[in-house]
């Protein structure tokens, strides 16, 4: 397609329509990109948000090697056999990112790790791990976006800053759409924000509590108790800031109303008490069902985190941190999570996928990943302290820009992406099957004994 | 490697084919089953085994978002039951909800090589389909859930059937499903919309809506005849696991007329006795219809003791449930489509209710006269595990068996049931029919339950034992599409080429016009991206074509 440019000269165009923007997990799918294919850019993405414009925007295909060993540039295919050596022969081989590509990509990671008799661990695992745990306890009531749109009248986000983190939350799920049921949008739903702070979330709210830190739990709990009967105690404000009025007026809104929601977020989950004050919140989403529909998420954080939860779980039984040392899946939080792996000094060799554990981990962790005791494999689509540290550094094409595949949304719904332009760099895809064939084919050569019985 | 195999000296059971225990040669090349193989063909001798076509699971629940759902909720459960790696095949978790690699190689190991999971929302289906291309093995196909689709609701309520049909057939294209799926059509709006009220009588009208279940119902069957689909809509009844629903499920079975119509795990829905007391067995009301009626098919969701899991579209009937036992529970709403709930449950003898629905699917069994209408399913997981098929097949094939085991169930419940007076015991020629044979033709797949020539070549050789739950737990050889997986009881290699069964009726795209507009208005994702690519079935994506019938035994 071509079109005339302002100062006249002919540009190479492409529209995409109904693109997804994967930079949060709001994955809004609702995105017109502009590419000039000449240069090789997105110059317009109409309906993203301010992320989601940078993420499209920003993106600039670099001059680099695509393939690295020890800083030197290799032929991928050999980047890939040093790979699948170091994996094979270490004796604790851990894989850990994933939330950054698709679906497909994925998939091809569990089974990397069951041949080397490794440990696979996602992002989750730093950020609603504790949600997922609380998930094994207790379950959760929950929904689809639409669903909110179509149906919410009362709904909450709880340790959140969606205003921030998911800028499109409100208008396109939450607050601001005119659903089924819901024909006057805002108008038709309370809106309640509870944080330990006034954020910019809290602007839209029709009621704003302000928790005490830490004590999230107690007022969860509080309004358990008030589903079973049980008063809010007259020191409520003594316990968790919020005064007692407030929390019994909160406690009937949610109550009569028809259907209701809250979203949660690291706010809670990170916070004093972890899987416990998920937990708790679930569960009185759950309780809540005593009197209406009530239904509960928590909002996932950036692309397709939720996608490698699905993923480990329908390959492992396990949505995180699990560990095939044993011929068979183990899950262990605390064990074989990556923080944990990597700070006792246990991993001997570590593939990072799409993530920057050298910027982001405790300084025990990152001594460790740096140091000779650990070789590090990465495979990224940007240059990151982590990929500049490792041994072997793998360049790859960018998920949602540069190449198809599926992508979960926040509310588990797969979603495809189309791709504005080609990268001269492979997709995660095309190294993570080599990588998984070559793996298999040198584990099939060791022919290790498996084991046949259980430990436990 | 020689793609040719000889099966000889096996006793060969091939019902479809009027063949019933007699001792014949099969040959196969590339993945079917030919008249002739060459000199060099791989020679299995089977010498006193039992040749049967691999088995066909026509109702079960292994595949998709809430079957992730329920697996995620379950650590415990999968600690208990690891699947081991071996040099040939991945490791997995198991329990009553095992991880996707650890499916495909159970069911490989009862001998099934065919298993269709019984319900998935369209919104989701993607999820569906990556799951399956994760389950080696077994070929599978989805049935699509869409009897509390509020578009197609809607269309009905306004009288536009001719617009209807074209939309059945653009959801039917749009997810690669196999066929349609009812769950207690007209109940997902009171419980979503009407803080969790449900539907109890199928001529009520829903609040919501202003439409009965009656006429969901009838309006699918209607489509689905004219559009010939090879499976009639599957329907789980209003009422289902409420005593005395039998009536709901009678009066949905006349809704049917002559059409063809598939009523699942029919257990859960022949129960007597008074709503919100305890169950009675209606075992022979149920069976005397569908005996008399040809255009019925059935499975039966036979319920075993022990562990299962509720996973059902149906969420208000897990809520109720989870009344009865505060349990971790999930609640799945899908926007506009469908609604889902999960309890862990376990089922035990000494309980009334328990020891009373286990007799129920037995007499069902028992009482039904045409095998190849009736298709043994535990609704696994809702009944309890796949892993349970063997055992129900020793309880079909033997009396004594039956008997003994009734002396260690509830006493009241075994008063009141009539099964110990059944003496019929299943030949291995019935269980071959219940298990491949009568699926696949209910199913209208031509190419399978069967070993003429022309059909896949999916085998599975058991060694003839005295106890038949050991017989059918260990296939000595096992093949799939040609290719020897197991032999001598162990995986000899993986397969994964496996191929995802659907149908793809005609349809006018004008209907596109007309579905465009709810969908900006009502969902979340946009009508472009809704339909699920070609790419999601990896290349093994099987067309079932269409063809008008009023019962299977029309051919
Ligand atoms: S809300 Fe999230 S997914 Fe949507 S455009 Fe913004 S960053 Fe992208
Ligand atoms: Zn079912």
């Amino acid at each position: 397609m071509s079109a005339v440019s302002k100062d006249n000269t002919i540009v190479n165009e492409k529209i995409v329509e109904n693109a997804t923007c994967t930079f949060c997990g709001c994955c809004c799918d609702d995105i017109t990109l502009t590419v000039d294919m000449d240069k090789k850019v997105v110059t317009k993405a109409k309906d993203a948000c301010v992320l989601g414009k940078s993420w499209f925007l920003n993106h600039v295909i670099e001059d680099k090697p695509i393939a690295r060993i020890a800083g030197k540039e290799v032929p991928l295919d050999d980047a890939i056999d040093e790979a699948a050596k170091i994996l094979i022969e270490a004796k604790f081989p851990i894989l850990y990112g994933m939330s950054d590509t698709i679906c497909e990509a994925q998939r091809q990671c569990a089974p990397i790790m069951d041949d080397c008799l490794g440990t696979i661990d996602t992002t989750t695992s730093v950020c609603h791990g504790p949600s997922g745990m609380a998930f094994q306890g207790v379950g959760e009531p929950s929904m689809t976006l639409g669903e909110v749109k179509n149906r919410a009248d009362f709904v909450m986000y709880w340790g959140g800053n969606p205003a921030e983190a998911h800028p499109r939350h409100f208008a396109r799920y939450a607050v601001t759409p005119e659903g089924m049921f819901t024909p006057n949008g805002k108008d038709d739903r309370t809106v309640v924000i509870c944080d330990v702070r006034h954020t910019k979330t809290a602007g839209v709210a029709d009621i704003f509590l302000q928790v005490k830190p830490g004590k999230d739990f107690e007022l969860l709990w509080m309004l358990r108790a008030a589903c079973k009967g049980v008063e809010i105690p007259d020191n409520c404000k003594e316990i968790c800031g919020i005064d007692k009025e407030t929390v019994t007026d909160l406690f009937e809104k949610m109550k009569n109303c028809t259907y209701g929601v809250i979203f949660f977020g690291m706010g809670l989950t990170m916070s004093r008490g972890r899987h416990f004050n998920s937990g708790a919140l679930m569960a009185l989403a759950t309780d809540l069902n005593e009197f209406t529909h009530f239904v509960a998420k928590p909002a996932r954080g950036h692309g397709n985190v939720t996608g490698a939860d699905n993923v480990v779980a329908w390959q492992t039984g396990y949505p995180f941190g699990v560990n095939f040392s044993r011929g068979h899946p183990r899950f262990n939080p605390g064990e074989f999570t990556t923080v944990d792996t990597l700070t006792r000094g246990e991993a001997d060799a570590a593939l990072i996928i799409a993530s920057d554990p050298v910027a982001n981990f405790p300084k025990p962790a990152i001594d460790h990943i740096t140091s000779e005791k650990c070789k590090l494999i990465s495979i990224d689509t940007k240059n990151t302290p982590t990929s500049e540290a490792a041994h072997v550094s793998i360049q790859t094409s960018t998920y949602g820009i540069n190449t198809g595949g599926t992508v979960y949304r926040m509310d588990d719904v797969p979603i495809s992406l189309r791709p504005a332009f080609d990268s001269p760099f492979p997709s995660d895809l095309e190294v993570l099957t080599k990588l998984r064939k070559k793996v298999n084919k040198l584990a099939k050569k060791l022919n290790r004994p498996y084991a046949t019985k259980k430990y436990i | 490697m020689s793609n040719e195999i000889r099966i000889i000296n096996g006793i060969v059971f091939d019902p479809t084919n009027d063949i019933e225990g007699k001792v014949a040669e099969i040959c196969i090349r590339d993945g079917k089953i030919v008249s002739e193989v060459s000199k060099s063909a791989k020679v299995i001798n089977a010498k006193g085994m039992a040749i049967m076509p691999g088995g066909v699971d026509i109702h079960c629940h292994i595949t998709g978002p809430k079957v992730n759902l329920a697996r995620k909720l379950m650590p415990e459960d999968h600690r208990l039951d690891p699947h081991f790696k071996t040099p040939n095949t991945q490791s997995g978790s198991g329990g009553i909800v095992p991880s996707t690699f650890a499916t495909g190689y159970r069911y490989a190991t009862l001998g099934y090589t065919t298993a269709m999971e019984a319900a998935v929302p369209p919104l989701t289906a993607r999820h569906a389909l990556e799951e399956m291309y994760d389950t080696p093995i077994i070929d599978n196909g989805f049935y699509v859930l869409l009897g509390n689709n509020l578009f197609l609701q809607s269309l009905i309520a306004e009288g536009r059937y001719e617009e209807f049909k074209e939309a059945v057939a653009w959801w039917l294209n749009a997810t690669k499903a196999y066929t349609v799926k009812l769950v207690n059509p007209g109940g997902d709006e009171p419980w979503k919309g009407h803080k969790n009220l449900n539907v109890k009588d199928i001529d009520e009208d829903s609040k919501a809506t202003d439409i009965a279940p009656r006429k969901v119902i009838d309006a699918f069957i209607d489509a689905l005849h004219e559009l010939g689909t090879p499976h009639p809509p599957h329907i789980h009844c209003n009422n289902l696991g409420h005593s005395g629903n039998f009536d709901t499920t009678l009066e949905t079975m006349k809704t049917a007329g002559d059409r063809r119509l598939h009523i699942a795990h029919i257990q859960f829905n022949s129960y007597g006795g008074e709503l919100g007391k305890s169950p009675k067995s209606a075992s022979k009301e149920i069976t005397d219809y569908v005996n008399d009626h040809e255009n019925i098919t059935c499975d039966v969701g036979q319920v075993m003791f022990g562990k299962a899991m509720f996973m059902t579209a149906d969420a208000p009937l897990t809520y109720l449930l989870r009344g009865y036992k505060p349990q971790k529970w999930v609640n799945a709403d899908t926007e506009c489509e469908s609604g889902c709930g999960i309890l862990p449950f376990d089922y035990q003898g000494m309980i009334y209710t328990h020891a009373i629905q286990w007799a129920i699917g037995l007499e069902i069994f028992l009482l039904s006269k045409d095998p190849w209408r009736i298709v043994l399913s535990t609704d696994h997981p809702n009944g309890g595990s796949f892993m349970n098929y063997p055992m129900v097949i020793k309880l079909l094939m033997d009396y004594e068996f039956r008997k003994e085991a009734m002396k260690h169930l509830n006493q009241k419940a075994m008063n009141s049931t009539i099964l110990g007076e059944l003496k019929r015991e299943y030949t291995l020629n019935e269980i071959c029919i219940i298990t491949r044979a009568g699926p696949a033709k209910c199913l209208g797949l031509k190419n399978k339950g069967h070993l003429g020539v022309g059909a896949d070549a999916d085998i599975t050789i058991y060694d003839m034992l005295e106890d038949k739950e050991e017989m059918f737990n260990a296939p000595r050889y096992v093949i799939k599409a040609g290719m020897l997986l197991i032999e001598n009881h162990e995986f000899v290699s993986d397969y994964t080429d496996k191929k995802v069964l659907r149908v793809a009726p005609e349809f006018d795209k004008d209907i596109e016009k007309v579905i465009k507009p709810f969908f900006d208005d009502f969902y979340s994702v946009s009508f472009r991206n809704y339909p699920i690519q070609d790419d999601y079935l990896h290349g093994h994506g099987v067309v079932i074509d269409s063809v008008k019938k009023n019962s299977i035994h029309e051919n």
